[in-house]
């Protein structure tokens, strides 16, 4: 009996806890009224941080009716705070967003604002760049920047080598790989430890190999079952059994210490990196060269004979905000504030990444960035990378494929069977 | 254990007075139960609130397919189950577990015992000495980590000393090698926990009184058959106690391997915990990522309760498997 009773006050001491913490504000905010959003953004370190304040700051003077809570959170504490947030019953208003196949994910939770209409005004300057961020033809966020991923070369190690220009096709670029080797060179850094830096190399070969049908099919059908798709790894394949990385690139970090594909590049260790256009900022957080803008220069991933793929498409993705539909209205009308003129030049001088308005292109801080946004502004086909289009899970299990795949494990077949088994929810 | 010191009681307070005993008895009995409500409330709030509704709630979640959005609909059983324990790479990543558990035995062990041995010795710099075989294990996982990962990368500290002692040959793709990243993680989990077993060790070996090694030399024991049948067996509740430590911590076994390898190349370094970090939060798999944890769960458990029934049953005899009468 005395067990029961004490049992029992345990039980309501803990619902009693549970409720008080459930119990949170369920406050909701009409269109009209003062209104204060609560935005999750992955900015943690200045400068951005503050840049991000200035401008809830500007947009609060000119809408006094919206202030801003804002929470800058670690850019992969949104795997797990994002799923909880939006199951919980107060999700933030506004959200760092990938958009693709996590975006459809979060969909189901049934908090995110379809702000198609509120955006018609003003998102039509973003062009293809918006499609990443939409489901079933509907917008449910934006992109504030984009990236654009190619390769980035050590200009000394190149003329050092004898390689004359930039290879614009694949046999060029195998040929700057002999030539860096000849000369004791390591020709690539690749991040293998991180994964991702490995889809690079497999998306870009399916992109030069496959038609924009066949890539915008696989996406939307989540499998990679065209004959492209294992063209492509055989082609990867090739390109990988003329061993062109450095020396146990499966255990090497993409950014993290010297020692990492990054920093090879930034030490002149190594002589190219295909990398996203942040990685200047990266390589100069690991470099103690001053002038190293100016011994690094950028090159489109090359042609590849025989593919049906357009040879100028670019791989990338880009930054965006999602709202909740709480405050959906006034969160919509910041996010076209963001992805405005204005805010475009000043996120632009930044560096931090492409601007989705083409007058901001002018603004990027190097010559560098604005070949990329100019190129890419050009590009026929914006081809969102591979695991971030598809759903989490299976975009997950094809970096893994194509992971082990470098490190010596399976063949084409294995990284095309890896999209059919994951979407199929099999482990 | 509580309820059978308030039952006791009666019995072993005799009541020559019993209209007035019977008084102070209920007096006492509210007491002890005031005393146990405010005592015990807390710890059993957050203990139920922090680990048994988790375990529960996992528990649900793992009979569904979930994403971690929208409500749980898709109800698949135990083919969460199925489809861990059959898999490739989970299967795997027990085994790696399973080969920390050993390796941790052979040889952080004996390596702790004779360690606390030396250190517990009469020496020059002795409080130094243990200051700095305790001192890795003060820092945090991730600091470990993160500096291994620098020291080990290539052409890094470690290579470079073995090229500069002659031992060039014996340079390796330390973290880059599917061969052998196991081994090398292990090396850096020996450095970071053996100063808690030598701890542990010296804790225990400060029980076991000087007289019985006197009496042992006395008797003509040399200092090995000492150690080997006076000290070590004294240091038995000691040592069961580590290892029932160390295989759950080796069960466990996440952060030093997320930060190093991610538990490549290849899955080559995969842990059970890292499979389950890799499914339930990046690839929003949580239906499945819940079943990996109740899995996880329940071997730690039949672990610890087997454990507790057949070897540390003398040790707490008394204190925890049997009431006292």
């Amino acid at each position: 009996m005395r067990s029961v009773q004490k049992l029992s006050v345990a039980l309501a001491a803990t619902a009693t806890l549970l409720l008080a913490a459930c119990s949170g504000s369920g406050g909701d905010a009409s269109a009209n009224g003062p209104v204060t959003l609560t935005w999750w953004h992955n900015r943690t370190t200045e400068p951005m941080k503050s840049i991000w304040q200035g401008i809830a700051d500007d947009f609060h003077k000119s809408h006094p009716d919206v202030s801003f809570t804002i929470e800058p959170i670690q850019n992969e504490q949104f795997q797990t705070k994002v799923p909880l947030a939006l199951q919980g019953n107060t999700p933030p208003d506004i959200f760092q967003q990938w958009g693709g196949g996590s975006l459809n994910s979060q969909l189901s939770s049934g908090k995110l604002a379809d702000i198609t209409q509120a955006s018609s005004s003003w998102i039509g300057p973003l062009g293809q760049s918006a499609q990443g961020w939409q489901v079933k033809g509907k917008q449910y966020g934006v992109p504030y920047q984009m990236h654009a991923v190619g390769f980035w070369y050590r200009k000394d190690l190149f003329s050092q080598a004898g390689v004359t220009s930039p290879p614009s096709t694949l046999d060029e670029l195998n040929a700057a790989v002999a030539k860096l080797k000849a000369a004791n060179l390591v020709p690539i850094a690749v991040g293998g430890k991180d994964r991702w830096p490995d889809a690079f190399y497999f998306n870009y070969f399916a992109i030069r190999q496959c038609s924009v049908d066949a890539l915008k099919k696989a996406v939307e059908k989540t499998e990679l079952t065209d004959p492209c798709f294992t063209k492509a790894g055989e082609n990867l394949k090739a390109f990988l059994d003329t061993k062109p990385f450095q020396e146990g690139f499966v255990g090497t970090p993409a950014q993290q210490g010297a020692g990492s594909s990054a920093g090879m590049l930034a030490t002149g260790k190594a002589a190219m990196e295909l990398q996203g256009d942040w990685n200047p900022d990266v390589m100069q957080s690991l470099s103690e060269d001053k002038q190293l803008d100016s011994k690094i220069g950028w090159f489109p991933f090359p042609s590849v004979p025989g593919g049906q793929g357009d040879p100028k498409a670019v791989l990338g993705g880009g930054d965006g905000f999602s709202c909740t539909s709480r405050a959906a209205k006034a969160c919509a009308d910041f996010l076209g504030y963001l992805v405005g003129e204005e805010v475009q030049k000043k996120l632009a001088a930044t560096g931090s990444g492409l601007p989705v308005h083409p007058a901001a292109v002018a603004s990027l801080k190097t010559e560098t960035h604005k070949q990329i946004a100019e190129y890419t502004a050009k590009t026929p086909h914006l081809q969102f990378y591979l695991d971030i289009a598809m759903p989490t899970n299976v975009g997950q299990a094809l970096n893994d494929a194509i992971a082990n795949f470098f490190a010596g494990q399976g063949g084409p077949d294995t990284i095309v069977q890896s999209v059919t088994k994951a979407a199929a929810g099999n482990k | 254990m509580m309820s059978t010191a308030t039952r006791s009681r009666p019995l072993t307070a005799p009541s020559p007075h019993a209209p007035a005993a019977g008084g102070a008895r209920r007096r006492s009995r509210t007491r002890t139960r005031l005393e146990l409500t405010f005592l015990l409330a807390p710890a059993l709030v957050l203990f139920v609130g922090f680990v048994l509704v988790p375990i529960a709630v996992a528990a649900y979640y793992s009979l569904y397919s979930w994403n971690g959005f929208g409500p749980l609909t898709d109800f698949v059983g135990l083919d969460n189950y199925v489809d861990a324990l059959s898999g490739d790479v989970f299967q795997s990543a027990i085994g790696h577990n399973l080969i920390i558990v050993a390796l941790t035995i052979i040889v952080q062990l004996p390596l702790s015992i004779g360690l606390a041995l030396l250190l517990n010795r009469k020496l020059r710099g002795r409080t130094f000495l243990r200051m700095v075989v305790f001192a890795p294990y003060v820092l945090s996982e991730a600091v470990t980590a993160v500096i291994w990962l620098l020291i080990l990368q290539p052409g890094g500290f470690v290579d470079e000393v073995l090229r500069g002692v002659g031992l060039g040959w014996f340079v390796r793709q330390w973290l880059a090698d599917p061969k052998i990243v196991l081994y090398t993680l292990f090396v850096v989990i020996t450095w970071k926990y053996i100063g808690f077993g030598v701890i542990l060790l010296l804790a225990g070996l400060q029980g076991v009184p000087a007289e019985l090694r006197e009496a042992a030399a006395l008797d003509g024991a040399g200092p090995w058959q000492a150690t080997r049948h006076v000290v070590l067996p004294l240091l038995g509740p000691t040592i069961r106690v580590w290892i029932f430590l160390a295989v759950i911590g080796s069960l466990q076994l996440f952060d030093l391997v997320w930060i190093m390898t991610l538990g490549g190349p290849a899955n080559a370094s995969t842990t059970m915990v890292t499979y389950l970090t890799d499914h339930g939060f990046k690839r929003y798999e949580f239906g499945f990522g819940s079943a990996v944890a109740v899995i996880l769960f329940i071997i730690c458990f039949t672990f610890a309760l087997l454990y507790q029934r057949f070897a540390l049953r003398r040790d707490t005899d008394g204190a925890l498997t049997r009431a006292v009468n």
